[in-house]
Protein backbone atom coordinates (compact mmCIF):
# COMPACT_ATOMS: atom_id res chain seq x y z
CA UNK A 1 0.00 0.00 0.00
CA UNK A 2 0.72 3.32 -0.87
CA UNK A 3 1.94 5.23 2.54
CA UNK A 4 0.05 8.25 1.50
CA UNK A 5 -2.69 6.35 0.23
CA UNK A 6 -5.73 7.57 2.69
CA UNK A 7 -4.95 10.80 1.34
CA UNK A 8 -4.76 10.32 -2.44
CA UNK A 9 -8.22 8.72 -1.71
CA UNK A 10 -9.50 11.88 -0.63
CA UNK A 11 -8.58 14.29 -2.74
CA UNK A 12 -9.95 11.79 -5.71
CA UNK A 13 -12.99 11.95 -4.27
CA UNK A 14 -13.09 15.55 -3.39
CA UNK A 15 -11.96 16.17 -7.23
CA UNK A 16 -14.23 14.02 -8.39
CA UNK A 17 -17.18 15.99 -6.32
CA UNK A 18 -15.97 19.34 -7.74
CA UNK A 19 -15.84 17.99 -10.73
CA UNK A 20 -19.55 17.23 -10.85
CA UNK A 21 -21.16 20.57 -9.98
CA UNK A 22 -18.69 22.23 -12.20
CA UNK A 23 -19.93 19.91 -15.38
CA UNK A 24 -23.37 20.91 -14.62
CA UNK A 25 -22.86 24.41 -13.45
CA UNK A 26 -25.98 25.53 -15.20
CA UNK A 27 -28.28 23.38 -12.46
CA UNK A 28 -25.57 23.76 -9.50
CA UNK A 29 -24.28 27.30 -9.44
CA UNK A 30 -26.56 29.81 -11.68
CA UNK A 31 -29.70 29.01 -9.99
CA UNK A 32 -29.10 30.18 -6.36
CA UNK A 33 -27.43 33.06 -8.22
CA UNK A 34 -30.45 34.34 -9.65
CA UNK A 35 -32.47 33.87 -7.05
CA UNK A 36 -30.27 34.95 -3.99
CA UNK A 37 -29.85 38.13 -6.85
CA UNK A 38 -33.91 38.61 -6.98
CA UNK A 39 -33.88 38.84 -3.17
CA UNK A 40 -31.14 41.43 -3.34
CA UNK A 41 -33.74 42.95 -5.78
CA UNK A 42 -36.64 42.97 -4.29
CA UNK A 43 -36.54 42.67 -0.50
CA UNK A 44 -33.06 44.88 -0.30
CA UNK A 45 -34.13 47.71 -2.94
CA UNK A 46 -37.56 47.96 -3.58
CA UNK A 47 -39.32 46.44 -0.42
CA UNK A 48 -36.14 47.32 1.62
CA UNK A 49 -36.31 51.09 1.19
CA UNK A 50 -39.60 51.31 2.72
CA UNK A 51 -38.69 49.17 5.68
CA UNK A 52 -36.34 51.51 6.79
CA UNK A 53 -33.74 50.10 9.83
CA UNK A 54 -33.48 46.29 10.80
CA UNK A 55 -31.73 45.49 13.99
CA UNK A 56 -29.41 49.55 13.42
CA UNK A 57 -28.87 48.78 9.55
CA UNK A 58 -29.95 49.30 6.55
CA UNK A 59 -32.78 46.63 5.63
CA UNK A 60 -30.34 45.57 3.05
CA UNK A 61 -26.96 46.00 4.73
CA UNK A 62 -29.21 43.46 7.66
CA UNK A 63 -30.22 40.93 4.86
CA UNK A 64 -27.29 40.55 3.02
CA UNK A 65 -25.31 38.24 5.30
CA UNK A 66 -28.53 36.57 6.18
CA UNK A 67 -28.94 35.94 2.26
CA UNK A 68 -24.80 34.43 1.48
CA UNK A 69 -25.52 32.00 4.79
CA UNK A 70 -28.46 30.62 3.31
CA UNK A 71 -26.99 30.26 -0.14
CA UNK A 72 -23.95 28.59 1.70
CA UNK A 73 -26.40 25.99 3.36
CA UNK A 74 -28.90 25.06 1.01
CA UNK A 75 -25.84 24.36 -1.93
CA UNK A 76 -23.41 22.47 0.74
CA UNK A 77 -26.48 20.79 1.94
CA UNK A 78 -27.56 19.84 -2.11
CA UNK A 79 -24.30 19.20 -3.34
CA UNK A 80 -23.76 15.99 -1.27
CA UNK A 81 -27.25 14.96 -0.52
CA UNK A 82 -27.21 14.68 -4.70
CA UNK A 83 -24.27 13.57 -5.54
CA UNK A 84 -23.95 10.62 -2.78
CA UNK A 85 -27.71 9.60 -3.85
CA UNK A 86 -26.53 9.78 -8.01
CA UNK A 87 -23.99 7.40 -7.20
CA UNK A 88 -26.16 5.26 -5.12
CA UNK A 89 -28.63 5.20 -7.58
CA UNK A 90 -26.26 4.66 -10.41
CA UNK A 91 -24.61 1.58 -8.13
CA UNK A 92 -21.15 3.67 -8.74
CA UNK A 93 -21.06 4.52 -5.17
CA UNK A 94 -20.06 0.16 -4.92
CA UNK A 95 -16.49 1.57 -6.50
CA UNK A 96 -15.75 3.62 -3.28
CA UNK A 97 -17.24 0.59 -1.16
CA UNK A 98 -15.09 -2.40 -2.99
CA UNK A 99 -11.87 0.33 -2.19
CA UNK A 100 -9.67 0.37 0.63
CA UNK A 101 -11.12 3.75 1.64
CA UNK A 102 -11.84 3.97 4.89
CA UNK A 103 -15.82 5.59 5.71
CA UNK A 104 -13.95 8.53 7.57
CA UNK A 105 -12.36 8.87 4.08
CA UNK A 106 -15.06 8.93 2.44
CA UNK A 107 -17.49 11.00 4.54
CA UNK A 108 -14.47 13.85 4.58
CA UNK A 109 -14.13 13.57 0.38
CA UNK A 110 -18.30 14.43 0.70
CA UNK A 111 -18.24 16.77 3.12
CA UNK A 112 -15.36 18.90 1.52
CA UNK A 113 -16.71 18.24 -1.97
CA UNK A 114 -20.10 19.90 -0.47
CA UNK A 115 -18.52 22.77 1.22
CA UNK A 116 -16.23 23.77 -2.10
CA UNK A 117 -19.50 24.15 -3.82
CA UNK A 118 -21.11 26.09 -0.83
CA UNK A 119 -18.15 28.39 -0.37
CA UNK A 120 -18.38 28.67 -4.56
CA UNK A 121 -22.23 29.94 -4.06
CA UNK A 122 -21.52 31.82 -1.34
CA UNK A 123 -18.45 33.53 -3.03
CA UNK A 124 -20.99 34.21 -6.02
CA UNK A 125 -23.31 36.00 -3.78
CA UNK A 126 -21.27 38.09 -1.82
CA UNK A 127 -19.94 39.37 -5.14
CA UNK A 128 -23.24 40.36 -6.70
CA UNK A 129 -24.19 41.64 -2.75
CA UNK A 130 -21.10 44.32 -3.71
CA UNK A 131 -23.08 45.78 -6.45
CA UNK A 132 -26.18 46.68 -3.39
CA UNK A 133 -24.46 47.27 -0.30
CA UNK A 134 -21.60 48.29 0.90
CA UNK A 135 -20.28 45.60 3.47
CA UNK A 136 -16.88 46.07 5.55
CA UNK A 137 -16.28 42.72 7.43
CA UNK A 138 -15.94 43.56 10.97
CA UNK A 139 -14.10 40.40 11.99
CA UNK A 140 -12.77 37.91 9.19
CA UNK A 141 -11.78 35.14 11.79
CA UNK A 142 -15.45 34.97 12.79
CA UNK A 143 -17.19 35.41 9.60
CA UNK A 144 -14.69 32.29 8.04
CA UNK A 145 -14.89 30.53 10.91
CA UNK A 146 -19.02 30.23 10.87
CA UNK A 147 -19.15 29.72 7.57
CA UNK A 148 -17.15 26.90 7.03
CA UNK A 149 -18.31 24.95 10.34
CA UNK A 150 -21.99 26.08 8.87
CA UNK A 151 -21.13 24.32 5.64
CA UNK A 152 -20.11 21.13 7.29
CA UNK A 153 -23.03 20.77 9.12
CA UNK A 154 -25.12 20.88 6.39
CA UNK A 155 -23.06 18.85 4.41
CA UNK A 156 -23.02 15.91 7.02
CA UNK A 157 -26.94 16.83 7.26
CA UNK A 158 -27.39 16.05 3.45
CA UNK A 159 -25.35 13.10 3.74
CA UNK A 160 -27.36 11.33 6.32
CA UNK A 161 -30.41 12.20 3.79
CA UNK A 162 -28.50 10.76 1.13
CA UNK A 163 -27.90 7.21 3.13
CA UNK A 164 -31.39 7.22 3.98
CA UNK A 165 -33.23 7.91 0.90
CA UNK A 166 -34.23 5.57 -1.62
CA UNK A 167 -36.03 7.74 -4.35
CA UNK A 168 -35.55 11.36 -5.59
CA UNK A 169 -38.42 12.33 -3.88
CA UNK A 170 -36.78 11.57 -0.53
CA UNK A 171 -33.78 13.58 -1.27
CA UNK A 172 -36.12 16.91 -1.94
CA UNK A 173 -38.59 16.15 1.21
CA UNK A 174 -36.45 17.45 3.83
CA UNK A 175 -34.77 20.30 2.17
CA UNK A 176 -38.43 21.92 1.49
CA UNK A 177 -40.32 21.08 4.99
CA UNK A 178 -37.44 21.21 7.17
CA UNK A 179 -34.62 23.22 5.59
CA UNK A 180 -36.19 26.02 4.18
CA UNK A 181 -38.47 26.59 7.18
CA UNK A 182 -35.79 27.00 9.18
CA UNK A 183 -33.85 29.06 7.30
CA UNK A 184 -36.68 31.34 6.66
CA UNK A 185 -37.32 31.74 10.16
CA UNK A 186 -33.45 31.52 11.22
CA UNK A 187 -33.70 35.28 11.31
CA UNK A 188 -32.45 35.85 7.91
CA UNK A 189 -35.04 38.34 6.71
CA UNK A 190 -35.53 40.26 10.25
CA UNK A 191 -34.38 40.34 14.01
CA UNK A 192 -35.58 38.33 16.66
CA UNK A 193 -35.99 41.42 18.72
CA UNK A 194 -39.32 42.29 16.51
CA UNK A 195 -40.97 38.89 17.66
CA UNK A 196 -42.93 38.59 20.55
CA UNK A 197 -41.45 36.50 23.63
CA UNK A 198 -42.81 32.93 22.60
CA UNK A 199 -41.80 33.12 19.03
CA UNK A 200 -38.23 34.31 20.42
CA UNK A 201 -38.14 31.00 22.16
CA UNK A 202 -38.85 29.15 19.60
CA UNK A 203 -36.22 30.87 17.85
CA UNK A 204 -33.83 30.01 19.57
CA UNK A 205 -34.01 26.25 19.18
CA UNK A 206 -33.55 26.54 15.83
CA UNK A 207 -29.43 25.60 15.08
CA UNK A 208 -29.88 28.04 12.01
CA UNK A 209 -30.37 31.13 14.15
CA UNK A 210 -27.35 30.85 15.81
CA UNK A 211 -25.12 30.80 12.62
CA UNK A 212 -27.06 33.17 10.84
CA UNK A 213 -26.41 35.98 13.28
CA UNK A 214 -23.23 34.85 14.39
CA UNK A 215 -22.15 35.27 10.84
CA UNK A 216 -23.69 38.80 10.63
CA UNK A 217 -22.02 39.66 13.86
CA UNK A 218 -18.68 38.83 12.40
CA UNK A 219 -19.61 41.20 9.36
CA UNK A 220 -21.43 43.65 10.85
CA UNK A 221 -20.67 44.05 14.39
CA UNK A 222 -24.00 43.00 16.17
CA UNK A 223 -25.83 39.89 16.50
CA UNK A 224 -28.92 38.92 18.33
CA UNK A 225 -26.55 35.89 19.89
CA UNK A 226 -23.65 34.99 22.11
CA UNK A 227 -21.48 34.31 19.50
CA UNK A 228 -19.35 31.79 21.99
CA UNK A 229 -22.43 29.62 22.33
CA UNK A 230 -23.32 29.62 18.59
CA UNK A 231 -19.82 28.38 18.25
CA UNK A 232 -20.10 25.53 20.96
CA UNK A 233 -23.65 24.72 19.24
CA UNK A 234 -22.28 24.37 15.57
CA UNK A 235 -19.36 22.08 16.85
CA UNK A 236 -21.72 19.91 19.17
CA UNK A 237 -23.47 19.35 15.86
CA UNK A 238 -20.94 18.58 13.94
CA UNK A 239 -19.69 15.86 16.52
CA UNK A 240 -22.55 14.40 16.77
CA UNK A 241 -23.30 14.36 12.96
CA UNK A 242 -19.81 13.03 11.95
CA UNK A 243 -20.51 10.34 14.76
CA UNK A 244 -23.75 9.29 12.72
CA UNK A 245 -22.81 9.36 9.88
CA UNK A 246 -19.60 6.89 10.49
CA UNK A 247 -21.79 4.46 12.32
CA UNK A 248 -24.21 4.60 9.28
CA UNK A 249 -21.39 3.88 7.19
CA UNK A 250 -20.03 0.88 9.23
CA UNK A 251 -23.64 -0.97 9.52
CA UNK A 252 -23.63 -0.15 6.12
CA UNK A 253 -26.68 1.18 5.84
CA UNK A 254 -29.11 1.99 2.90
CA UNK A 255 -25.39 0.65 1.07
CA UNK A 256 -25.03 -2.80 1.57
CA UNK A 257 -27.74 -5.60 1.51
CA UNK B 1 0.59 -23.41 -2.15
CA UNK B 2 -1.46 -20.52 -1.29
CA UNK B 3 -4.86 -20.65 -0.99
CA UNK B 4 -6.00 -17.26 -3.10
CA UNK B 5 -9.86 -17.60 -1.43
CA UNK B 6 -10.69 -19.72 1.31
CA UNK B 7 -14.47 -19.42 1.75
CA UNK B 8 -16.46 -21.32 5.17
CA UNK B 9 -19.69 -22.01 5.50
CA UNK B 10 -21.31 -18.93 4.42
CA UNK B 11 -24.65 -17.87 4.86
CA UNK B 12 -26.75 -15.47 3.41
CA UNK B 13 -30.71 -14.27 4.38
CA UNK B 14 -31.49 -11.36 2.77
CA UNK B 15 -33.64 -8.85 4.94
CA UNK B 16 -36.82 -10.17 3.16
CA UNK B 17 -35.94 -13.60 4.81
CA UNK B 18 -34.59 -14.86 1.76
CA UNK B 19 -31.95 -17.71 1.93
CA UNK B 20 -29.80 -16.85 -0.90
CA UNK B 21 -26.64 -19.40 0.26
CA UNK B 22 -27.47 -21.82 2.65
CA UNK B 23 -23.82 -22.74 4.24
CA UNK B 24 -20.73 -22.40 1.44
CA UNK B 25 -17.37 -23.77 1.66
CA UNK B 26 -15.41 -23.24 -1.01
CA UNK B 27 -11.03 -22.82 -1.69
CA UNK B 28 -9.33 -21.52 -4.47
CA UNK B 29 -5.83 -21.54 -5.16
CA UNK B 30 -3.40 -19.13 -6.25
CA UNK B 31 -3.31 -19.14 -10.41
CA UNK B 32 -6.30 -21.15 -10.47
CA UNK B 33 -9.05 -20.23 -13.23
CA UNK B 34 -11.75 -21.29 -11.61
CA UNK B 35 -15.57 -20.93 -12.93
CA UNK B 36 -18.75 -20.37 -10.10
CA UNK B 37 -21.51 -22.08 -12.18
CA UNK B 38 -25.02 -22.31 -11.56
CA UNK B 39 -28.52 -21.36 -12.95
CA UNK B 40 -30.30 -18.16 -12.59
CA UNK B 41 -30.68 -16.91 -8.68
CA UNK B 42 -28.32 -19.56 -7.75
CA UNK B 43 -26.30 -17.11 -5.57
CA UNK B 44 -23.47 -16.35 -7.41
CA UNK B 45 -23.37 -12.93 -7.12
CA UNK B 46 -24.55 -13.00 -3.51
CA UNK B 47 -21.11 -15.11 -2.98
CA UNK B 48 -19.18 -12.13 -4.73
CA UNK B 49 -21.33 -9.43 -3.16
CA UNK B 50 -20.41 -11.55 0.13
CA UNK B 51 -16.49 -11.44 -0.67
CA UNK B 52 -16.38 -7.54 -2.11
CA UNK B 53 -18.38 -6.43 1.06
CA UNK B 54 -20.93 -5.29 -0.94
CA UNK B 55 -23.32 -7.75 0.86
CA UNK B 56 -23.04 -8.33 4.47
CA UNK B 57 -23.02 -11.99 5.49
CA UNK B 58 -25.09 -13.52 7.92
CA UNK B 59 -22.54 -16.36 9.04
CA UNK B 60 -19.42 -17.66 7.96
CA UNK B 61 -16.33 -16.46 7.26
CA UNK B 62 -14.10 -15.28 4.10
CA UNK B 63 -10.71 -15.33 3.64
CA UNK B 64 -8.29 -13.66 1.01
CA UNK B 65 -4.56 -15.27 0.49
CA UNK B 66 -5.04 -16.13 3.98
CA UNK B 67 -6.48 -12.69 5.69
CA UNK B 68 -10.14 -12.42 6.91
CA UNK B 69 -11.69 -9.94 5.55
CA UNK B 70 -13.39 -8.86 8.29
CA UNK B 71 -10.49 -8.49 10.65
CA UNK B 72 -8.12 -7.15 7.91
CA UNK B 73 -10.34 -4.99 5.83
CA UNK B 74 -7.98 -2.80 3.66
CA UNK B 75 -5.07 -5.28 3.18
CA UNK B 76 -7.52 -8.11 1.32
CA UNK B 77 -9.08 -5.29 -0.94
CA UNK B 78 -6.07 -4.23 -2.18
CA UNK B 79 -5.50 -7.58 -3.31
CA UNK B 80 -8.51 -8.46 -5.40
CA UNK B 81 -10.56 -6.76 -7.61
CA UNK B 82 -13.81 -7.24 -9.20
CA UNK B 83 -15.75 -7.11 -12.62
CA UNK B 84 -19.58 -7.15 -11.49
CA UNK B 85 -21.95 -8.59 -13.17
CA UNK B 86 -24.50 -5.24 -13.79
CA UNK B 87 -22.89 -1.91 -15.11
CA UNK B 88 -22.06 0.36 -12.15
CA UNK B 89 -20.27 3.30 -12.93
CA UNK B 90 -21.40 7.16 -13.82
CA UNK B 91 -23.25 6.83 -16.87
CA UNK B 92 -22.20 10.84 -17.04
CA UNK B 93 -18.03 10.42 -16.52
CA UNK B 94 -15.45 10.08 -19.20
CA UNK B 95 -13.94 6.70 -19.63
CA UNK B 96 -10.68 7.74 -18.63
CA UNK B 97 -11.85 9.47 -15.27
CA UNK B 98 -13.73 6.35 -14.48
CA UNK B 99 -10.49 4.49 -14.48
CA UNK B 100 -8.30 7.38 -12.79
CA UNK B 101 -10.59 7.86 -10.16
CA UNK B 102 -10.77 4.27 -9.47
CA UNK B 103 -6.96 4.01 -9.22
CA UNK B 104 -7.06 6.98 -6.89
CA UNK B 105 -9.32 5.54 -4.48
CA UNK B 106 -6.68 2.35 -4.53
CA UNK B 107 -3.75 5.05 -3.76
CA UNK B 108 -1.94 5.20 -6.67
CA UNK B 109 -0.07 8.52 -7.53
CA UNK B 110 -1.59 10.17 -10.61
CA UNK B 111 1.46 9.05 -12.46
CA UNK B 112 1.62 5.27 -12.21
CA UNK B 113 -2.82 5.31 -12.33
CA UNK B 114 -2.17 7.39 -15.54
CA UNK B 115 0.39 4.65 -17.35
CA UNK B 116 -1.90 2.12 -15.58
CA UNK B 117 -5.02 3.65 -17.37
CA UNK B 118 -3.37 3.44 -20.31
CA UNK B 119 -2.00 0.34 -20.31
CA UNK B 120 -5.42 -1.94 -19.82
CA UNK B 121 -7.24 0.91 -21.63
CA UNK B 122 -5.52 0.06 -24.81
CA UNK B 123 -5.37 -3.77 -23.76
CA UNK B 124 -9.43 -3.82 -23.63
CA UNK B 125 -9.41 -1.62 -26.77
CA UNK B 126 -11.30 1.45 -24.92
CA UNK B 127 -8.09 3.52 -25.71
CA UNK B 128 -9.71 5.59 -28.39
CA UNK B 129 -12.82 6.01 -26.89
CA UNK B 130 -11.35 7.83 -23.43
CA UNK B 131 -12.54 11.14 -23.86
CA UNK B 132 -16.08 9.43 -24.35
CA UNK B 133 -18.42 9.98 -21.35
CA UNK B 134 -19.46 6.05 -20.44
CA UNK B 135 -22.77 5.89 -21.09
CA UNK B 136 -21.98 6.16 -25.00
CA UNK B 137 -20.50 3.26 -25.31
CA UNK B 138 -21.83 -0.04 -26.37
CA UNK B 139 -23.02 -2.67 -23.59
CA UNK B 140 -19.90 -4.86 -24.54
CA UNK B 141 -17.70 -1.82 -24.03
CA UNK B 142 -19.04 -1.61 -20.68
CA UNK B 143 -17.84 -4.82 -19.62
CA UNK B 144 -14.24 -4.20 -20.85
CA UNK B 145 -14.53 -0.69 -18.64
CA UNK B 146 -15.69 -2.05 -15.71
CA UNK B 147 -12.76 -4.86 -16.41
CA UNK B 148 -9.85 -1.99 -16.99
CA UNK B 149 -11.36 -0.43 -14.16
CA UNK B 150 -10.77 -3.70 -11.70
CA UNK B 151 -7.16 -4.46 -12.94
CA UNK B 152 -5.97 -0.49 -12.48
CA UNK B 153 -4.38 -1.88 -9.36
CA UNK B 154 -2.97 -4.77 -10.68
CA UNK B 155 -4.91 -7.42 -7.69
CA UNK B 156 -3.84 -10.64 -6.97
CA UNK B 157 -7.10 -11.94 -7.71
CA UNK B 158 -9.55 -11.00 -9.93
CA UNK B 159 -13.57 -11.71 -9.83
CA UNK B 160 -15.52 -11.22 -12.50
CA UNK B 161 -19.34 -12.17 -12.56
CA UNK B 162 -20.28 -12.66 -16.28
CA UNK B 163 -17.89 -10.81 -18.16
CA UNK B 164 -18.81 -11.85 -21.59
CA UNK B 165 -22.68 -11.51 -21.00
CA UNK B 166 -23.92 -9.75 -24.33
CA UNK B 167 -20.39 -9.44 -26.03
CA UNK B 168 -20.30 -10.38 -29.04
CA UNK B 169 -17.96 -13.83 -30.44
CA UNK B 170 -15.09 -12.42 -32.05
CA UNK B 171 -15.01 -9.93 -28.76
CA UNK B 172 -15.40 -12.91 -26.24
CA UNK B 173 -12.71 -14.62 -28.23
CA UNK B 174 -10.25 -11.77 -27.66
CA UNK B 175 -11.50 -11.41 -24.28
CA UNK B 176 -10.57 -15.10 -23.28
CA UNK B 177 -6.98 -14.73 -24.78
CA UNK B 178 -6.93 -11.72 -22.47
CA UNK B 179 -7.62 -13.75 -19.51
CA UNK B 180 -5.72 -16.09 -20.21
CA UNK B 181 -2.75 -14.15 -20.71
CA UNK B 182 -2.90 -12.40 -17.06
CA UNK B 183 -3.83 -15.99 -15.57
CA UNK B 184 -0.54 -17.47 -17.33
CA UNK B 185 1.19 -14.19 -15.40
CA UNK B 186 0.05 -14.97 -12.16
CA UNK B 187 -3.13 -13.92 -11.84
CA UNK B 188 -6.19 -15.78 -10.00
CA UNK B 189 -9.30 -15.83 -11.72
CA UNK B 190 -12.53 -16.28 -10.80
CA UNK B 191 -15.39 -16.49 -13.56
CA UNK B 192 -19.08 -16.97 -13.55
CA UNK B 193 -20.86 -17.42 -16.58
CA UNK B 194 -24.05 -19.21 -18.35
CA UNK B 195 -21.66 -19.98 -21.22
CA UNK B 196 -20.58 -23.55 -20.83
CA UNK B 197 -17.88 -23.85 -23.23
CA UNK B 198 -16.49 -20.82 -21.83
CA UNK B 199 -16.03 -22.70 -18.43
CA UNK B 200 -14.80 -25.55 -20.25
CA UNK B 201 -12.11 -23.45 -22.47
CA UNK B 202 -10.70 -21.52 -19.78
CA UNK B 203 -11.23 -22.97 -16.48
CA UNK B 204 -9.32 -25.72 -14.85
CA UNK B 205 -11.47 -25.79 -11.62
CA UNK B 206 -15.12 -25.44 -11.13
CA UNK B 207 -17.68 -25.33 -8.67
CA UNK B 208 -21.27 -25.71 -9.17
CA UNK B 209 -24.12 -24.20 -6.84
CA UNK B 210 -27.67 -24.35 -6.61
CA UNK B 211 -30.34 -23.28 -4.83
CA UNK B 212 -27.46 -21.45 -2.23
CA UNK B 213 -25.80 -25.03 -1.98
CA UNK B 214 -22.53 -26.07 -3.63
CA UNK B 215 -23.67 -29.61 -5.33
CA UNK B 216 -19.93 -30.50 -7.29
CA UNK B 217 -16.35 -28.92 -6.76
CA UNK B 218 -13.74 -30.20 -8.47
CA UNK B 219 -11.20 -30.12 -11.05
CA UNK B 220 -12.43 -29.87 -14.86
CA UNK B 221 -10.75 -32.80 -16.22
CA UNK B 222 -11.88 -34.78 -13.80
CA UNK B 223 -15.78 -33.41 -14.00
CA UNK B 224 -15.98 -34.43 -17.73
CA UNK B 225 -14.06 -37.84 -16.88
CA UNK B 226 -17.44 -38.12 -15.39
CA UNK B 227 -19.77 -38.02 -18.36
CA UNK B 228 -19.79 -41.88 -19.29
CA UNK B 229 -21.58 -41.63 -22.78
CA UNK B 230 -21.64 -38.92 -25.69
CA UNK B 231 -23.88 -38.49 -28.39
CA UNK B 232 -22.17 -37.31 -31.79
CA UNK B 233 -23.72 -36.24 -34.40
CA UNK B 234 -22.30 -37.89 -37.98
CA UNK B 235 -22.70 -36.44 -41.58
CA UNK B 236 -21.91 -38.86 -44.33
CA UNK B 237 -21.07 -38.19 -47.65
CA UNK B 238 -22.56 -41.10 -49.46
CA UNK B 239 -26.11 -42.29 -48.20
CA UNK B 240 -26.38 -44.61 -45.05
CA UNK B 241 -27.90 -47.83 -46.01
CA UNK B 242 -31.10 -48.91 -44.19
CA UNK B 243 -30.90 -51.42 -41.82
CA UNK B 244 -27.32 -50.92 -41.50
CA UNK B 245 -25.76 -50.96 -38.16
CA UNK B 246 -22.56 -50.62 -35.90
CA UNK B 247 -22.97 -54.20 -34.53
CA UNK B 248 -20.57 -52.90 -31.51
CA UNK B 249 -21.45 -53.25 -27.89
CA UNK B 250 -21.65 -49.92 -25.98
CA UNK B 251 -23.12 -48.42 -28.60
CA UNK B 252 -26.36 -47.11 -30.16
CA UNK B 253 -26.94 -45.52 -33.51
CA UNK B 254 -30.08 -43.59 -34.78
CA UNK B 255 -30.23 -42.38 -38.61
CA UNK B 256 -31.46 -39.17 -38.90
CA UNK B 257 -32.13 -38.68 -42.07
CA UNK B 258 -29.73 -40.86 -45.50
CA UNK B 259 -26.95 -38.46 -44.55
CA UNK B 260 -26.74 -37.91 -40.77
CA UNK B 261 -26.45 -40.20 -37.79
CA UNK B 262 -26.62 -39.89 -34.46
CA UNK B 263 -23.96 -42.66 -32.21
CA UNK B 264 -24.26 -42.92 -28.53
CA UNK B 265 -20.86 -44.17 -27.36
CA UNK B 266 -20.39 -45.17 -24.07
CA UNK B 267 -18.27 -47.33 -21.43
CA UNK B 268 -15.37 -46.01 -22.44
CA UNK B 269 -15.57 -47.39 -26.23
CA UNK B 270 -13.05 -45.54 -28.70
CA UNK B 271 -14.22 -43.79 -31.34
CA UNK B 272 -11.97 -45.13 -33.90
CA UNK B 273 -13.73 -48.37 -33.77
CA UNK B 274 -17.17 -47.00 -34.90
CA UNK B 275 -14.70 -45.05 -37.16
CA UNK B 276 -13.36 -48.65 -38.47
CA UNK B 277 -17.48 -49.96 -39.09
CA UNK B 278 -18.22 -46.93 -41.21
CA UNK B 279 -15.34 -47.10 -43.69
CA UNK B 280 -15.60 -50.85 -44.16
CA UNK B 281 -19.36 -50.09 -44.55
CA UNK B 282 -17.69 -47.67 -47.46
CA UNK B 283 -19.46 -44.65 -46.06
CA UNK B 284 -17.61 -41.75 -46.24
CA UNK B 285 -18.12 -39.47 -43.35
CA UNK B 286 -17.79 -35.38 -43.83
CA UNK B 287 -17.88 -33.83 -40.58
CA UNK B 288 -18.42 -35.21 -37.09
CA UNK B 289 -19.58 -32.95 -33.46
CA UNK B 290 -20.40 -33.40 -30.45
CA UNK B 291 -24.18 -33.36 -29.84
CA UNK B 292 -24.66 -31.27 -26.48
CA UNK B 293 -21.46 -29.30 -25.01
CA UNK B 294 -20.48 -31.78 -22.67
CA UNK B 295 -20.25 -29.48 -19.60
CA UNK B 296 -23.40 -28.83 -20.41
CA UNK B 297 -24.43 -32.47 -20.14
CA UNK B 298 -23.02 -32.76 -16.92
CA UNK B 299 -24.20 -29.58 -15.13
CA UNK B 300 -28.02 -30.55 -16.67
CA UNK B 301 -27.45 -34.07 -14.56
CA UNK B 302 -25.85 -32.17 -11.65
CA UNK B 303 -28.66 -29.65 -11.37
CA UNK B 304 -31.16 -32.92 -11.31
CA UNK B 305 -29.50 -34.77 -8.53
CA UNK B 306 -29.78 -31.54 -6.04
CA UNK B 307 -33.98 -31.80 -7.25
N1 LIG C 1 -31.22 -7.67 -2.18
C1 LIG C 1 -31.86 -8.83 -2.21
N2 LIG C 1 -32.93 -9.05 -1.42
C2 LIG C 1 -33.57 -10.22 -1.44
N3 LIG C 1 -33.25 -11.28 -2.21
C3 LIG C 1 -32.20 -11.13 -3.03
C4 LIG C 1 -31.44 -9.91 -3.08
N4 LIG C 1 -30.45 -10.05 -3.98
C5 LIG C 1 -30.58 -11.30 -4.46
N5 LIG C 1 -31.62 -11.95 -3.90
C6 LIG C 1 -32.05 -13.32 -4.18
O1 LIG C 1 -30.98 -14.20 -3.88
C7 LIG C 1 -30.92 -15.25 -4.82
C8 LIG C 1 -29.52 -15.35 -5.40
O2 LIG C 1 -29.28 -14.22 -6.21
P1 LIG C 1 -27.92 -14.02 -6.98
O3 LIG C 1 -27.97 -12.67 -7.58
O4 LIG C 1 -26.80 -14.32 -6.06
O5 LIG C 1 -28.03 -15.13 -8.10
P2 LIG C 1 -27.00 -15.48 -9.27
O6 LIG C 1 -26.53 -16.85 -9.02
O7 LIG C 1 -25.99 -14.43 -9.40
O8 LIG C 1 -27.99 -15.46 -10.53
P3 LIG C 1 -27.75 -14.92 -12.02
O9 LIG C 1 -27.13 -16.03 -12.76
O10 LIG C 1 -29.15 -14.68 -12.50
O11 LIG C 1 -26.94 -13.70 -11.95
C9 LIG C 1 -32.01 -14.97 -5.85
O12 LIG C 1 -33.11 -15.76 -5.57
C10 LIG C 1 -32.35 -13.53 -5.64
O13 LIG C 1 -33.71 -13.28 -5.91
MG1 LIG D 1 -25.57 -13.05 -10.77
Amino acid sequence: MFSNHKYIAFETIVIREIRRFGRIWLQTLVPPAITIGLYFVIFGNLVGSRIGEMGGYRYMEFIVPGLIMMSVIQNSYSNVVSSFFSHKFQHSIEELLVSPVPNYVILSGFIVGGMARGMAVGLIVTVMSLFFANLEIQNLLITVTVVLLTSIVFALAGFINALFANSFDDISIIPTFVLTPLIYLGGVFYSVELLPPFWKFVSALNPIFYMVNTFRYGILGTSDVDVTWAFFILCVFIVILFTCCIWLLRRGTGLRS
Amino acid sequence: MTIAISIQNLVKTYANGFEALKGISLEVQEGDFFALLGPNGAGKSTTIGVISTLVNKTSGSVEVFGKNVDTHVYETKLDFGVVPQEVNFSQFEKVRDIVMTQAGYYGLPRKLAAERCEKYLRKLGLWEKRDERSRSLSGGMKRRLMIARALVHEPRLLILDEPTAGVDIELRRSMWEFLTEINNKGTTIILTTHYLEEAEQLCRNIAIIDEGKIVENTSMRKLLSELDSQVYILETRSQIPAGFDLKLVNTNLEIVDENCIEVTVSGGLSINEVFAVFSEAGIKIDSMRNKTNRLEQLFLSKLEGND
